[in-house]
C-alpha cells in the first residue's frame, strides 16, 4: 500500500512526467481512502495556477 | 521596425525589477540583470517586432539575463558551500514515521477567489522567499518562468531525480505556508 508521504511524492512528479499506469492505479486507491491526500492534490494543482499567474500580478 | 523609445523601456522597468528579484532573490543582482535586459533591448530593438507586447519581449530578453547570472554565480565556489539546506527536516516534520500525514491537510476556502485578492499575492511572495534557495529557484524556474524540468536540470547540474525531489519540497513548504498564513488552517 501506498503511504501518504509516496503518494505526495507521485502527485507531484505527475506535473513533471507521465507516470506509469501501475503508479496511477495506487494513487488512485489511496486517493479514494484518504480525505488528506485528496486535498492535497487540488492544493497542489491550485497552487501551480497561482504561481503562473504570479507573472500578471506583479 | 525600431519603434522602442527609451522612455517606454523605463516604463516597465519597476515590473521587471520586481520579476528578477522573485528569481534572484536578491535586489542588486535584480537590478543588474533588468540594466542588462534593457541596454539589450536598445541594442536589439530592430529585433522586436510590433506583433508582440513590449514587455512580453523584454521579460524573454530578462530571463536569459537571470540564467546568465546564475550560471556565473554558480561558478562561485563560495556561495554554493553556504548552502547547507537540509530540506528532509521539513518533510519530516509533515509525515509521522509510517509514512502518513502527520496534520492531514484541511480543505482550502475559496482558493480561487483569492487571486483576485492583492493580499494573496503578497502571502505568496513571501512564502516563496522564506524557501530554502535551491528549491525556491527550482520552484521559480518551473512554474514562474515555466522551463522545463530538463532544463531546470541542466542548469542547476542536478539529476532528474533531485530535480524532482526540489521541486517537491518546494510544493510541500509552499503549500504549508499558505495553508498557514493565508488559509488559516491552524494546527
Amino acid at each position: 500500500m501506498l503511504d501518504c508521504k509516496h503518494n505526495t511524492e507521485l502527485l507531484s512528479q505527475s506535473l513533471e512526467r507521465r507516470i506509469t499506469w501501475r503508479e496511477r492505479l495506487a494513487m488512485r486507491m489511496h486517493l479514494m481512502m484518504c480525505r488528506g491526500c485528496r486535498n492535497f492534490e487540488k492544493q497542489l494543482a491550485f497552487i501551480r495556477k497561482a504561481a503562473r499567474e504570479l507573472p500578471r500580478k506583479l | 521596425m525600431s519603434a522602442i523609445d527609451p522612455e517606454d523601456l523605463q516604463q516597465h522597468r519597476s515590473y521587471l525589477v520586481r520579476y528578477a528579484i522573485l528569481q534572484l532573490r536578491d535586489p542588486h543582482l535584480a537590478e543588474d540583470a533588468v540594466q542588462e535586459t534593457l541596454v539589450a533591448a536598445i541594442e536589439g530593438r530592430d529585433k522586436f517586432s510590433a506583433q508582440s507586447s513590449l514587455r512580453t519581449w523584454l521579460v524573454g530578453i530578462l530571463k536569459h539575463k537571470i540564467l546568465d547570472m546564475l550560471r556565473r554565480r554558480a561558478r562561485e565556489p563560495q556561495l554554493n558551500v553556504a548552502e547547507g539546506e537540509d530540506e528532509n527536516e521539513l518533510v519530516d516534520a509533515l509525515f509521522k514515521e509510517n509514512g502518513r500525514w502527520a496534520a492531514p491537510p484541511q480543505t482550502w476556502n475559496e482558493p480561487e477567489q483569492s487571486m483576485e485578492n492583492t493580499h494573496f499575492w503578497e502571502v505568496f511572495e513571501q512564502c516563496n522567499q522564506r524557501m530554502p534557495l535551491n528549491t525556491a529557484r527550482a520552484f521559480m524556474m518551473r512554474e514562474f518562468m515555466e522551463m522545463s524540468t530538463e532544463e531546470i536540470c541542466q542548469e542547476l547540474s542536478i539529476s532528474t531525480t533531485n530535480c524532482w525531489v526540489l521541486l517537491h519540497r518546494a510544493r510541500l513548504a509552499l503549500r504549508e505556508c499558505l495553508d498557514i498564513n493565508w488559509f488559516g488552517n491552524v494546527r
